[in-house]
């Protein structure tokens, strides 16, 4: 396959950025997406000009270190498909494709297609855990689980915090990624203790962070290579609403459907 | 140097060493804890685990990963599962049990002591996570599910779907996030260790490079734990992330950390199989698989029909027939070796012949392919995305590639190397897989060291070690500051035309055929002066690109590289110098007339420890014995 990229150069963090016209020829359609960024870089280098940099690090869709907009689509065109397992089976021979990193003020462009996602770190910092000192659990089966909540506590547990929900969002919001983490966590018997403080904690870091507001447009959940439900958004809002207008009673268990 | 090979095991039975010895150990008192320092290299189960909890017993942890976030780390790939002795199932599983299968399937090649310890804690370890809200699959009743895995006749293991690694890391990491947010965890995303300052004979800090400023810096502390993984990637083209490498352990092993069994590698049995000139890594379908899946070739040497057209009878179950007690889930080693002799024998299948079928068509037949779906779906999935073909209508196809290190630092009982002060954690030490790792051990190895064996040890050393004052305007860290910036501008200053890439393709295929699933006397010395060869080619040829002062993966690829290079000479001499077969060291020339490994118990029953003695010098060989006092040596045998 022969191939016209357009990349998103960017020197650093304040420097300007423009797209770069690239041609690469001889791509295999079974490649994945990243190892047709290897070939390019490969050319880049054997001319002595510099590769584009990129964040990848499994290239098995689990680590969730790579992501790159593909066409105006995080991860690309193919649906619960990271960048790394997207194959280039799924182009056209002489396709023209733009490739630029998240867009988000929450995500300053470090260089090239490689940006800065701290922020996902700084708001589980702020809350989405389980406190259980190391030596403190009871024994696994003395806490029962109901398959069923289990399961999904699962599909939210899945997000590999790659941030294409955020990049996919017209207003750059947060809010699949935190509400995944706050409905994983409030699924599970064990979540209960800290399951309003978790909420209230996690999303004031997500707003200070700089994402916008989530407006539902579902776009996150399109994007999502995990495929994670817009569901649980609702599930952080009924859990947000709750702790801030009607703020259980210290102490009080919480009981009822959530 | 002197070295003191000790082990510190614990005297006793081996079922009281460990209670034995958390009893006699020092302890540090809690309003001293903060006073002490540690670093932490590497955040995956064993550093994100060992990070969190010493920093809930309050000590000052800081935390270094060259990934962007510490969630990143490549324990998040581990796909089946975790083991741990719970007996849940009521199938005959103890402690005990699982201590032996683990001392057998590392073919009798690991420290007892350790290995006992290791299947004590796996309880507990299902507890912290269960606790934490790792959100492992139940049963419908609520309690926990398990399934088994190759060289076990019990059913032990826990999961989390295909993602246990995953859900395993995440629940260490938010433990450890939870540190940050209290500002006992300091953590460095970002930055890559580039060497281990040893002071007075102890390891007081580290020097690193932030990877996006190109800055280089150093950290003091009272002890530095290496929870840095394993070294697959010697081989280029294998299951670890891209960004896998040695070159902490390594650069530690100059600074005088024993390197141990470098040679015990282990080739995981079902993998996709490589496609193409441009394929940057391997991709890993989990050994649960052969809990449901059965492995066979075509009987008819270079039969090239579809799996669909060829009938049952003109199949060859070879696992099932060549052991009938274990079928499809002999250990790994076996596994991977039997896929690589019946494809060098002609009975291969797909492109270039380099796989073997794994065919779900009879558990579809019994299950239904719902419940099938809901145990692999993701697998299938992951299968179908990279090979294009779906295995609910044609079965995989299946080839071994390079997974996991068994061989690692030297560490002795309480983990700490040959160097006082400088610990080891998880893949990055050697100790508790012997010369093979069954499934799903090595997430309980990671965590058992990082939440429940290091925080007592660490604290035991830090009790009785006579810590001079130092911090890092010391001029030991100076001095590695300079070697490290001399590094990076003579990696800049090769002014070849060649990139690192292709230097690191081509050592991993001369490793790959002749210190990879069979290894001869011959290959392997003439693949040492082959790595010389390349090597100093690779500091001729390079080209490198960029600036050292800015985010230039090209440089942190070529510094990784250059010390693979090292690296790959020490694992052929470890190949060659061990005569004999045992786990995943398959020497051609030892082999039982059934093809099987041959130990020789008499004259290789030791760790090989290598210590380095100079960039030309041949490492000089130190050996711990291994005394078997509570299993009885035998060979192993899954027929």
């Amino acid at each position: 396959m022969r191939l016209v990229l357009h990349v998103w150069r960017q020197a650093g963090p304040s420097a300007e950025g423009r797209f770069v016209r690239y041609e690469v020829a001889g791509i295999s359609p079974d490649i994945s997406f990243l190892e047709m960024l290897d070939v390019l870089n490969e050319s880049l280098i054997a001319k002595k000009e510099e590769p584009v940099a990129f964040d990848h690090d499994c290239r098995e869709g689990i680590c969730g270190s790579c992501g790159v907009v593909i066409d105006g689509r995080p991860h690309g065109p193919q649906s619960h498909t990271t960048a790394c397992q997207l194959h280039m089976r799924h182009f056209a021979d002489g396709q023209e494709i733009w490739i630029e990193p998240w867009r988000a003020r929450a995500f300053p462009v470090l260089k090239d297609l490689i940006v800065d996602r701290g922020a996902f770190d700084r708001i589980i910092a702020a809350g989405g855990f389980i406190t259980a000192r190391t030596g403190s659990a009871p024994d696994a089966n003395a806490i029962l689980v109901p398959k069923r909540d289990a399961d999904l506590a699962m599909d939210a547990a899945q997000c590999i915090g790659c941030g294409a929900c955020v990049a996919a969002c017209p207003n750059a919001s947060a809010m699949l990624f935190v509400a995944a983490k706050v409905s994983h966590l409030g699924l599970l018997p064990q979540g209960q203790p800290e399951r309003y403080d978790r909420v209230v904690k996690m999303v004031e870091v997500m707003d200070e962070a700089g994402f916008g507001a989530c407006t539902n447009h579902g776009e996150c959940m399109a994007a999502c290579p995990k495929g994670i439900s817009v569901n649980f958004i609702a599930q952080l809002n009924r859990d947000l609403l709750k702790a801030t207008l009607a703020p259980p009673r210290e102490g009080a268990a919480w009981s009822g459907a959530g | 140097m002197t070295v003191d090979l000790r082990a510190n095991v614990p005297d006793g039975p081996i079922e009281k060493k460990w209670d034995t010895h958390r009893f006699d150990m020092k302890l540090v008192n809690p309003a001293n804890k903060r006073k002490h320092r540690v670093i932490m290299v590497g955040t995956g189960l064993a550093g994100g685990s060992a990070a969190a909890s010493l920093a809930e017993l309050g000590y000052d942890v800081h935390c270094f990963c060259f990934q962007d976030s510490p969630r990143r780390a490549h324990s998040i790939a581990a796909q089946g599962g975790i083991n741990a002795a719970k007996n849940y199932q009521n199938d005959g599983d103890s402690i005990w049990r699982l201590f032996y299968d683990t001392v057998k399937g590392g073919d009798f090649r690991s420290r007892e002591a350790n290995v006992y310890r290791l299947a004590q804690i796996s309880v507990n370890i299902i507890d912290q996570c269960a606790a934490q809200g790792v959100p492992f699959a139940r049963e419908y009743g609520g309690l926990l599910a398990n399934r088994s895995f190759g060289g076990a006749q019990v059913s032990r293991t826990f999961y989390a779907r295909g993602q246990t690694g995953q859900q395993l890391l995440l629940g260490a990491y938010q433990a450890m996030a939870k540190q940050i947010g209290l500002g006992t965890v300091t953590m460095y995303p970002r930055t890559e260790m580039l060497d281990v300052v040893v002071i007075d004979g102890q390891a007081r800090g580290i020097v690193v490079r932030d990877l996006v400023t190109g800055a280089v810096s150093s950290h003091a502390a009272d002890a530095v734990v290496l929870a840095t993984g394993g070294y697959s990637n010697v081989f280029f083209l294998s299951t670890n992330a891209k960004g896998c490498n040695v070159t902490a352990t390594w650069r530690a092993h100059k600074r005088g950390a024993l390197f141990a069994n470098p040679c015990f590698t282990q080739i995981h049995p079902t993998c996709i199989p490589a496609h193409g000139e441009h394929q940057s890594k391997l991709t890993l379908m989990s050994e649960s698989l052969r809990n449901d899946g059965r492995i066979w070739v075509p009987k008819k040497a270079g039969d090239r029909r579809r799996a669909a057209e060829i009938p049952d009878a003109e199949r060859d179950y070879y696992l099932e027939r060549m052991y009938p007690s274990f079928g499809n889930l002999v250990p790994r080693d076996v596994a991977s070796r039997r896929a690589k002799e019946m494809c060098d024998s002609g009975f291969g299948v797909g492109e270039g012949g380099h796989g073997v079928f794994l065919d779900f068509r009879e558990a579809i037949g019994r299950l239904g392919q719902q419940v099938v779906a809901e145990r692999y779906g993701n697998l299938f999935e992951m299968y179908q995305r990279i090979t294009g073909e779906n295995p609910f209508d044609m079965p995989m196809r299946i080839y071994p590639a390079p997974h996991y290190t068994m061989g690692g630092l030297w560490v002795d009982y309480n983990l700490m190397s040959t160097v006082p002060g400088l610990h080891v954690i998880g893949e990055a030490n050697f100790s508790d897989h012997g010369a093979n790792r069954l499934g799903a051990s090595a997430l309980m190895q990671g965590l058992a060291d990082g939440y429940f064996i290091l925080p007592y040890t660490i604290g035991n050393y830090l009790a009785q070690a006579k810590l001079a004052k130092v911090d890092a305007s010391h001029s030991a860290f100076k001095q590695a500051e300079a070697d490290v910036a001399a590094k990076v501008k003579r990696l800049l200053g090769v002014a070849g035309g060649r990139g690192v890439d292709s230097f690191h393709r081509e050592l991993g295929r001369l490793m790959w055929d002749q210190c990879g699933m069979a290894r001869t006397r011959a290959g392997l010395e003439g693949a040492i002066d082959q790595v010389r060869a390349l090597r100093e080619r690779f500091w001729k040829e390079l080209y490198v690109g960029g600036r050292g002062e800015d985010l230039n993966q090209s440089l942190e690829k070529a510094g990784r590289v250059a010390d693979f290079f090292e690296f790959a000479e020490l694992m052929c001499e470890d190949a060659l110098h061990r005569e004999e077969s045992c786990g995943g060291h398959f020497r051609t020339e030892y082999q039982t007339p059934e093809g099987e490994a041959k130990r020789d118990d008499s004259r290789f029953s030791y760790v090989a420890a290598w210590e380095y003695t100079g960039d030309t010098a041949a490492p000089k060989l130190h050996k711990e014995p291994l005394e078997f006092e509570s299993v009885h040596l035998a060979q192993r045998s899954y027929k």
